[in-house]
């Protein structure tokens, strides 16, 4: 639902670190994202696509990956996916743990266009 | 060519909140984020709670809602500073919003202030407001398995408030299956159960309330020494 908002917030990031970069037109740019983010990857692309059309930025790549919601065993420090919804860790079934991964909302990389070697 | 860049999509909204939290701590304010789908008992929560208030306790009020200002009004009727954020169709509040409008309240700490979220329990768990803790409201018409079904924000906040328990007796609702569903997303979490109509479970509630304010308060006090 709030996808365009998250998509304006990635392309006006992409704006101000084009800035550091005069002169290469940016291609592309890769977000992470979390299965806790609570962001849609399909409305994501649309809201970026809707967004982008008929701008300086109307060819701009999304480049998306996704990352699974990650919990660490406070009893024996095992790491793991969190499937089905379900915290407990599936070496030991303790049920105390802390999340190390899944609420990425992250701005990876730029990918820019590269430029022709300067001639000596 | 590839440009790392290594930045949160919602750094400006971090940075805002970040802010924020610097200016809870520096002025011993506790807020709490009331977060919950459309027609939960958000704003009914927050009326029977401002009633079981002292007149002159130093609490704030900001109330989100896509339109209208009715929330406002119904909540400004217990005396203390309230204000509506409409926020024209945006589906959460941000850190923004809150300071503009925390500003035009003029409330300063020490003292609580209480955010009641726009309805929607999916947007409003990523955008941070400072808080101290979010509380997550489930009533007793909504479905056992709703903490699985958005598990972003059950695992986000340190409260859940089962609330219209009043109405058990009319619904095929279980509360332990509900909140044993929280507990597989976040184990730790805290549990309440209460009616706003009634009044049965205000008492822990209200405890809760106090405790983290005087947690937070030690804190404080403890970081500004």
């Amino acid at each position: 639902m709030h996808e365009v908002g998250i998509a304006s917030s990635i392309l006006e990031c992409v704006a101000a670190e084009a800035q550091r970069h005069p002169g290469s037109r940016v291609l592309g740019v890769g977000v992470r994202i979390g299965a806790l983010s609570n962001v849609d990857k399909d409305a994501l692309d649309f809201a970026f696509e809707a967004l982008t059309r008929e701008t300086d930025l109307e060819n701009l790549k999304l480049e998306i990956e996704w990352r699974p919601w990650r919990q660490r065993c406070l009893s024996c420090s095992e790491e793991y996916d969190v499937e089905n919804m379900d915290v407990t860790c599936p070496k030991c079934g303790a049920s105390h743990s802390t999340c190390i991964g899944g609420a990425e909302l992250d701005i990876a990389y730029l990918e820019l266009e590269e430029q022709p070697c300067a001639k000596p | 060519m590839r440009e790392a860049v290594e930045k949160k999509v919602l750094s400006e909204n971090d940075r805002l909140a970040a802010e924020l939290r610097q200016r809870y701590r520096d002025q011993n304010i506790l807020c709490v984020n009331f977060i919950s789908a459309p027609g939960s008992g958000k704003t009914a929560l927050l009326e029977r709670t401002l009633a079981s208030f002292a007149p002159g306790r130093p609490v704030a009020v900001l109330t989100g809602d896509l339109q209208t200002d009715n929330d406002a009004r119904r909540l400004a009727k217990f005396g203390f500073p309230v204000r509506q954020i409409v926020t024209g169709g945006t589906c959460h509040l941000d850190a923004r919003m809150v300071d503009r409008h925390l500003n035009e309240l003029g409330f300063r700490g020490p003292g609580l202030l209480l955010v009641e979220n726009v309805g929607n329990l999916v947007c409003p768990s990523s955008y941070d407001l400072g808080e101290a803790a979010k509380i997550v409201l489930l009533s007793v018409t909504e479905g056992e398995d709703k903490p699985l079904k958005y598990p972003g924000i059950f695992h986000r906040s340190s409260l859940m408030i089962l609330t219209k328990i009043d109405l058990l007796p009319h619904v095929d609702f279980n509360p332990e299956l509900a909140f044993e569903n929280a507990r597989k997303i976040h184990p730790e979490m805290e549990y309440i159960a209460l009616s706003s109509r009634t009044g049965e479970g205000f008492d822990k509630w209200l405890r809760w309330l106090d405790a983290l304010q005087q947690k937070v308060q030690q804190l404080a006090a403890a970081i500004n020494s």
